[in-house]
């Protein structure tokens, strides 16, 4: 045993989880910014990524490289079967009930629009809905938009309050015989509310009312189990959850799958193709047309499964240290206003100050190591709902220390100064 | 904090927070909206065009102190210019703040305070919004122009 007084942050992580030992798998934290040490608090917008995913990458590129499903030999049979190991991890990581209902995809993004253009356009005729909240982030509503336009479909929106929590009664109202389709975030990005997504669920279920859910700031931050909420599509991006870009998840319940039309045409999605007539493969391939993103995904599994060593409870609970602590802090300090103070949140602290346009935080911050992201984040309705341009955002990872949120606060008291 | 400060002069952050002809013209015989999506930053440029010079310019709307300042000392420049030399300033205006003024805005006068903005790639956006709305106003365009 040392005999070495423990500093407070010490004792704060002296459990399993080691903040400062984890920060060592994720090589690019370890660099100066302006002469100081790189303070990364952009995390809703991208996570870096551990070690185990650049090796991944690299070791699939190096050793397996070949195309999938097709191939009779060794080095196609290696990456055919990586790459579907990573379903079963994804499968397992969201509790799906099948491999065949995790789907890959570009991201969130996509994944949305698909069930638009598949589910959306054979489920949603003229006259329908379909409701989101107010709290989305584009890709949860501009999908929707195109969708509505084309079938002369109502897009609705259930409200929040100025806490930036879904008012429940309202959303509930908006339920109607009309509504095909409810599409709400888990997490929002702008706002770091917490969605009460069982509860929607459970509401737009009695009305048999298909859900999807936006789990893309979800899943990097609270175990999800898709069969316990009993979402009918969950999309995810992996580089929210420290893997590579390119790649994500739509998971969707196997018999909303089934009865779906395919989206994108190609090869790997058929099972025989004649010119008077294709018939489409089995799920999931029937919609992963074409050569997919193997080594992004290879990377995603390895992410995966570094997270699942972490453990998200741990990481919950290491992010909800940080959020209160960044709370407490920031909201400290005069002039601050903290958009988004919903009871339940987690991950994002976003932040408007007196006379001060988050552009000008933004370059300030940076100049001293520290990375936020100041903007409308993609969700402009929020701003509007707050009747602000844009904040200044500081999103945590699993990476992130009590130190750098001290760092962030002194580099604000640094944006007074400079801007008198 | 010096290259900060070269950004953030005190004649910049003045001119945020007190910003001259930050007002509409009724009526204006030109008007445009300079709108930069990325950060939200939304101004309208009025302008009276008189005898091919221009008598009479205002603003209004939210931005950055950059922008902000920018629009603010660009009414102050181009008021009483012909069209010609308001034009001929906003190119020298945009080389000085991309880096690509030779006499680092020597001939620009106050304007030269804008030189900092070339070291910061992403604020030139910001430093250039509300020329880019004078600019659609005198040609005449109708649509919001954005720096997106």
């Amino acid at each position: 045993m040392s005999t070495v007084a423990k500093t407070p942050q010490e004792i704060h992580t002296a459990g399993t989880y080691d903040v400062y030992k984890i920060r060592k798998d994720f090589p690019i934290l370890n660099q100066n910014v302006h002469g100081k040490p790189l303070v990364y608090l952009d995390n809703a917008a991208t996570t870096q990524k551990p070690l185990a995913v650049i090796d991944a990458i690299e070791q699939y590129y190096r050793h397996d490289n070949s195309n999938i499903h097709r191939g009779v030999h060794t080095l196609s049979e290696r990456a055919t079967a990586d790459y579907e190991k990573v379903r079963e991890t994804a499968r397992k990581f969201l509790n799906a009930a099948d491999t065949k209902e995790i789907i890959f995809v570009r991201g969130t993004t996509e994944a949305i629009n698909m069930v638009a253009q598949t589910y959306g356009r054979k489920n949603v005729g003229s006259g329908d809905e379909v409701l989101i909240t107010a709290l989305e982030h584009h890709s949860n509503i501009v999908p929707w938009q195109l969708l509505c336009e084309e079938k002369g479909a109502k897009l609705r929106v259930a409200p929040i309050n100025d806490s930036g929590e879904l008012l429940l009664e309202e959303f509930e109202k908006l339920l109607t015989p009309k509504t095909k389709l409810v599409a709400v975030a888990h997490l929002s990005n702008a706002l770091g509310t917490i969605n009460p997504v069982r509860e929607i669920i459970r509401m737009a279920h009695a009305r048999n009312i298909p859900v999807l859910v936006d789990g893309a700031q979800a899943v990097a931050r609270m175990q999800v189990d898709v069969q316990a909420l009993d979402c009918d599509f969950y999309a995810l991006s992996s580089h929210k959850l420290y893997g590579p870009t390119g790649i994500g998840v739509l998971y969707g319940k196997t018999k909303l799958l089934e009865a779906m039309p395919p989206w994108q045409g190609g090869g790997d999605m058929i099972a025989s193709v004649t010119f008077e007539k294709t018939i489409y493969n089995r799920l999931p391939y029937k919609f992963e047309a074409g050569t997919p993103n193997i080594a992004d995904t290879i990377g995603f599994g390895a992410a995966l499964e570094y997270v699942n060593r972490l453990g998200l409870d741990e990481i919950e609970r290491h992010e909800a240290d940080l959020l209160a602590y960044a709370t407490k802090s920031v909201e400290a300090i005069p002039g601050i206003r903290i958009i988004g103070t919903a009871k339940e949140k987690a991950g994002v602290l976003s932040f408007v100050m007196d006379d001060i346009h988050p552009h000008d935080i933004g370059t300030i911050l940076d100049s001293e190591g520290v990375a936020v992201r100041t903007g409308h984040h993609c969700a402009q309705p929020v701003m509007q709902r707050f009747d602000i341009p844009a904040t200044a955002r500081a999103s945590f990872g699993l990476y992130n220390t009590r130190e750098e949120i001290d760092v962030l606060v002194a580099a604000i008291h640094k944006v007074q100064k400079v801007m008198g | 904090m010096s290259e900060l400060r070269e950004l953030y002069q005190e004649v910049i952050l003045e001119h945020s927070k007190k910003p001259r002809n930050f007002h509409a013209l009724e009526p204006a015989s030109h008007k445009a909206e300079g709108y930069n999506p990325l950060c939200g930053d939304h101004f309208t440029v009025y302008v009276n065009v008189k005898d091919g010079a221009i008598s009479d310019i205002g603003f209004q709307g939210s931005g950055c102190a950059i922008s902000k300042a920018s629009a603010s000392m660009m009414t102050q420049t181009l008021k009483g210019k012909t069209t010609e030399e308001a034009e001929n300033v906003f190119t020298r205006f945009h080389d000085l703040v991309t880096g690509h003024a030779p006499g680092n805005g020597e001939d620009l006068g106050k304007l030269a305070v804008f030189a900092g903005v070339s070291e910061y790639p992403l604020r030139v956006k910001c430093a250039t919004l509300a020329w880019h709305a004078l600019r659609a106003a005198l040609r005449g365009d109708q649509d919001a122009i954005s720096t997106e």
